[in-house]
């Protein structure tokens, strides 16, 4: 996995809340810097696809590793 | 990229209910949608400082019972005293199980994202509802208003 600036656990959350919680974290970063997120609800998948290709901000990487998912979103 | 819009009408006041206006409100905010909630009638229950919302069976054929209760209880078992309140706090349990969100957090998130939210004044006046007991930052309006709003929306939902 790439390297990253910035952290979020939305592990055992479920839908909204990884999205909205990674809005925050986004908000709060400077533009081009990268936010890990980590979630276990199968639906993120799909979500952070479509939260990326709304807002902008690219999702650089998405997968399951060890039962969770990783992903990583560059502020835009 | 122009801010795209989404108006919702929410007429329910039940805890099941309460969840479809808050969770696409919540999301289409972050998404970067305009947002804007009408509460009339029941849904204006959501606008309460204190949610007291409860989820009922009755005549809601569809709701997964635990525990097989539907084919233990005959529809008039579920009239039952207490079976609400039960049926409620098992709901409710289900819900923090499984990650899902509080009502008063989703809609936080709402306000933090500025989403309008916005009572019917006309239901407000006809229950006699006391807007003390509503949340800061409800504004009160009538169809009109709505209207102004929802004719430049480019999803508009009715829940």
């Amino acid at each position: 996995m790439a390297d990253f600036d910035q952290e979020l656990d939305a592990s055992g959350l479920n839908c909204p809340l990884p999205i909205l919680r990674a809005k925050k974290a986004l908000a709060g970063m400077d533009a081009g810097k990268v936010l890990h997120i980590i979630a276990t609800d199968p639906g993120s998948v799909k979500d952070f696809e479509a939260f990326s290709k709304q807002t902008g901000n690219e999702l650089m990487e998405s997968k399951e590793e060890g039962g969770k998912f990783h992903f990583l979103i560059k502020k835009a | 990229m122009d801010e795209k819009k989404l108006a919702i009408i929410a007429t329910k006041g039940s805890l099941d209910w309460a969840y479809p206006p808050f969770i696409l409100a919540s999301t289409a905010a972050a998404l970067g949608y305009e947002t804007e909630i009408f509460f009339t009638f029941y849904g204006l229950q959501l606008l309460k400082k204190k949610l007291d919302l409860e989820v009922t069976p009755l005549g809601n054929p569809g709701m997964p019972m635990p525990m097989g209760m539907d084919k233990w209880f005959p529809v008039l078992g579920l009239a039952l005293p207490g079976m609400q309140s039960m049926m409620t706090s098992m709901m409710k349990k289900k819900m923090k199980e499984k990650g899902v969100a509080s009502l008063d957090e989703l809609r936080e998130l709402c306000q933090e994202a500025e989403v309008k939210l916005i009572a019917c004044q006309m239901t407000v006046d006809l229950f006699e509802m006391d807007t003390k007991e509503f949340i800061d930052g409800v504004e009160y309006a009538g169809a009109a208003a709505f209207f102004e709003f929802a004719g430049e929306s480019d999803i508009c939902l009715y829940i």
